[in-house]
């Protein structure tokens, strides 16, 4: 789960990491007496959406007086960006973060991720910072340092100084850079985060660290035990289909095409994926249905499926081990009698009670195309997808 | 022999009394797994499907010699079980469970080593399908019926995906020595490699098909092992062609992040190492039986 920049930064600075003053606007008025608060004058306004690269797309301005914010952030407030990290779709700027200019002297990357080699969390640091850590890691490997974390000891002092003094850091940078470090690994540890990252903790001209900009994003496992974390959620950063999804538990991912899925097992749903891709189809969405599904359950994905209105055709692929075909099967035909389907759809049965669930498709009179196998049920849902209209 | 779980394998079920874990403990019963009794804290001196329960793993292990275990504990508690076991003595322990915080699992796989190598407990999972060895036993949610005895190992990280494999490879008159469940999660407790360490060494195993994912190093570290310690023939899937990058398909662990780990690179890491790879999940079973075809002529 991902929160904004703005809450990134209240909770490392409650840990202890220096960050800029800073207040939040949902309107021009209040950014324009944001911008008054911290001064009167230069204060850089900051689109406040889930993705990186907001500067790029015009997200982030360095403003001279209340009125260039005020009328910058009318122009923003509301408007949708395209980053690239958010597709093509972009993310609505319903809020922004006012904030007090910082004079940069220099920017260093600093990062704590999972690390699935070592099992362990991992920080990677670079002296050249600024830039997203994809770009580092192919234009500067040379300047990433990493270093793993014992779970039980904690990130020690000597560790986080061997870090201060890789990245080149002197004289009061390096006492501060330790506070910072484990600040950060004590909010990651204590919150479950999966990841922290500062991009850039600038030095200031006066010598200082300070993080000019934060993220955050939280282990959903460990929701049930961080209620602080999940109040954080904005559910209007999130692709409206999978914040529905969400809400009715289901695993689900949007994507761009035109078949729509409904599968039980993460790991078949992407093989079924794969197979709709290489039978010459898109698929519209990643769904897992799960295990014992009931057949309100199966009703509740094609609710959250045809929420796209891309989708043409649905693939019901299931193999059931916890789940039965028998209820798979009631919940099609019960989907199709109370969502009031008109589009062609695949159903693919396999495992427990096969037979039943089979013989409920076969008998229901209902226009469902029956398949045998992944291949066979991928091709006719690619061949049954509407035509698409010619270009004018 | 097969591994992990044969015929001998004394079973104990942690959280047995429970809808889902005594559901699937009945199944296992009916299939012939050595089931020997469940574990609840509270129920202990109960009686469960004609099997005693106990309030501890340790009195548990005391009382019926069990070196197995199976979760069917929530996931807030499944790191705890899972310690429980490994202190009790429990030689293999199998988490279904999903949706364990990652650091629960940090924490658990920390805790494992603090026992010496022949004492200590081999994990398997967490958010797995579990383990099967057909016409012996099995430890997990799996429909057994879909398996053929035979000479194959399947090894794999999605439960479904696996049985896909399973009866592809049955409809072909292929068996199955085991079948292991790995697990979809980003920390999990045996590792692709792990298992196929296990079935180079098991002589009733001839060839194995490892069934991955996009994310995570493990498919890349497995590639090595089998290029330079293993004798027998591998082949694989790996599923995600299509997925997106940075986006989370259902496992937890199935996100592309890192370099290496989207499944085009992973594939051409596996056949790199001599690997066999099914060009799609349609021909998991064909591409076996074309290992193994390969092999007689050899």
């Amino acid at each position: 789960m991902d929160i904004h920049e703005h809450q990134a930064k209240a909770i490392l600075a409650e840990f202890g990491v220096p960050v800029p003053r800073g207040h939040l606007a949902f309107s021009p008025e209040q950014a324009a007496y944001a911008c008054r608060q911290l001064g009167g004058s230069t204060c850089v306004v900051k689109a406040q959406i889930h993705s990186g690269g907001r500067g790029e797309a015009g997200g982030v301005k360095l403003c001279r007086s209340e009125d260039e914010v005020r009328s910058y952030a009318r122009g923003l407030l509301g408007r949708t960006l395209v980053t690239r990290q958010t597709g093509a779709a972009g993310k609505v700027v319903h809020r922004l973060w006012i904030e007090e200019a910082t004079d940069i002297a220099q920017e260093i990357y600093l990062g704590f991720v999972l690390d699935r080699k070592s099992e362990r969390i991992m920080i990677v640091a670079s002296g050249h910072g600024g830039m997203e850590i994809e770009q580092l890691a192919e234009t500067d490997p040379g300047s990433l340092v990493r270093m793993v974390i014992d779970p039980a000891a904690g990130l020690v002092e000597f560790q986080a100084r061997e870090l201060a003094f890789k990245l080149g850091l002197k004289g009061k940078q390096v006492a501060q850079f330790v506070t910072t470090l484990r600040a950060c690994y004590r909010a990651y540890r204590d919150l479950d985060a999966m990841m922290v990252e500062i991009n850039p903790l600038a030095i200031t001209g006066a010598g200082d660290l300070v993080a000019l900009d934060a993220k955050m994003s939280f282990d959903t496992n460990a929701l049930y035990r961080r209620p602080q974390v999940e109040a954080l959620r904005d559910p209007s950063q999130e692709d409206p289909r999978e914040a529905m999804a969400h809400d009715n538990g289901l695993a689900y991912v949007g994507l761009d095409g035109d078949i729509g899925c409904i599968i039980n097992g993460a790991g078949l749903a992407m093989a079924t994926m794969d197979m709709i891709k290489l039978a010459g189809g898109e698929p519209a969405n990643f769904l897992d249905i799960g295990g014992g599904a009931s057949p309100e359950r199966v009703v509740t994905a094609f609710r959250t499926v045809l929420a796209d209105a891309n989708v043409g055709v649905i693939l019901v692929n299931i193999f059931a081990g916890i789940n039965r075909c028998d209820w798979i099967a009631k919940g099609v035909v019960q989907a199709y009698q109370e969502v009031g389907l008109s589009i062609p759809v695949v159903v693919r049965l396999s495992g427990t009670n096969v037979e039943e669930g089979r013989e409920i498709i076969r008998t229901s009179g209902l226009p469902l195309l029956s398949a045998e196998t992944l291949a066979e049920a991928a091709k006719l849902a690619v061949r049954a997808r509407p035509q698409p209209v010619a270009a004018e | 022999m097969a591994i992990l779980i044969t015929e001998e394998t004394r079973v104990i079920v942690q959280g047995m009394s429970g809808r889902i874990g005594r559901f699937h403990a009945e199944e296992m019963i009916a299939y012939g797994t050595n089931v020997v009794g469940g574990v609840t804290p509270g129920k202990g001196g109960e009686t469960l499907l004609d099997r005693p329960l106990f309030d501890t793993v340790r009195e548990a292990v005391e009382a019926t010699g069990a070196d197995a275990s199976l979760l069917f504990v929530p996931p807030a508690y499944a790191a705890d079980a899972m310690m429980e076991a490994a202190d009790a003595g429990i030689k293999t322990c199998v988490c279904v469970t999903d949706g364990l915080p990652a650091q629960d699992m940090m924490k658990v796989k920390r805790f494992l080593k603090r026992y010496r190598r022949e004492r200590k407990m081999r994990l398997i999972g967490p958010n797995c399908a579990g383990i099967i060895s057909p016409g012996k036993g099995f430890m997990g949610i799996m429909p057994p019926h879909i398996y053929t005895p035979g000479r194959v190992g399947i090894v794999g990280r999605s439960g479904t995906l696996g049985y896909e494999a399973a009866s592809q490879m049955s409809a072909l008159g292929i068996g199955v020595s085991s079948s292991i469940g790995i697990g979809g999660d980003p920390i999990n407790g045996s590792s692709f490699r792990d298992i196929l360490e296990l079935f180079e060494a098991d002589p009733e195993t001839d060839a194995v098909i490892m069934i991955g994912e996009i994310g995570g190093p493990q498919e890349a570290e497995a590639a090595a092992y089998v290029r330079d310690h293993m004798t027998k023939p591998v082949a694989a899937y790996v599923a995600g062609l299509s997925a997106p990058k940075g986006r989370k398909m259902g496992h937890a662990g199935a996100i592309i992040s890192a370099f290496g780990e989207s499944a085009q690179e992973k594939v051409e890491i596996l056949q790199d190492a001599g690997i066999l790879v099914a060009p799609n999940p349609s021909s998991m079973g064909a591409t076996v039986a074309r290992l193994l075809g390969m092999r007689a002529a050899a």
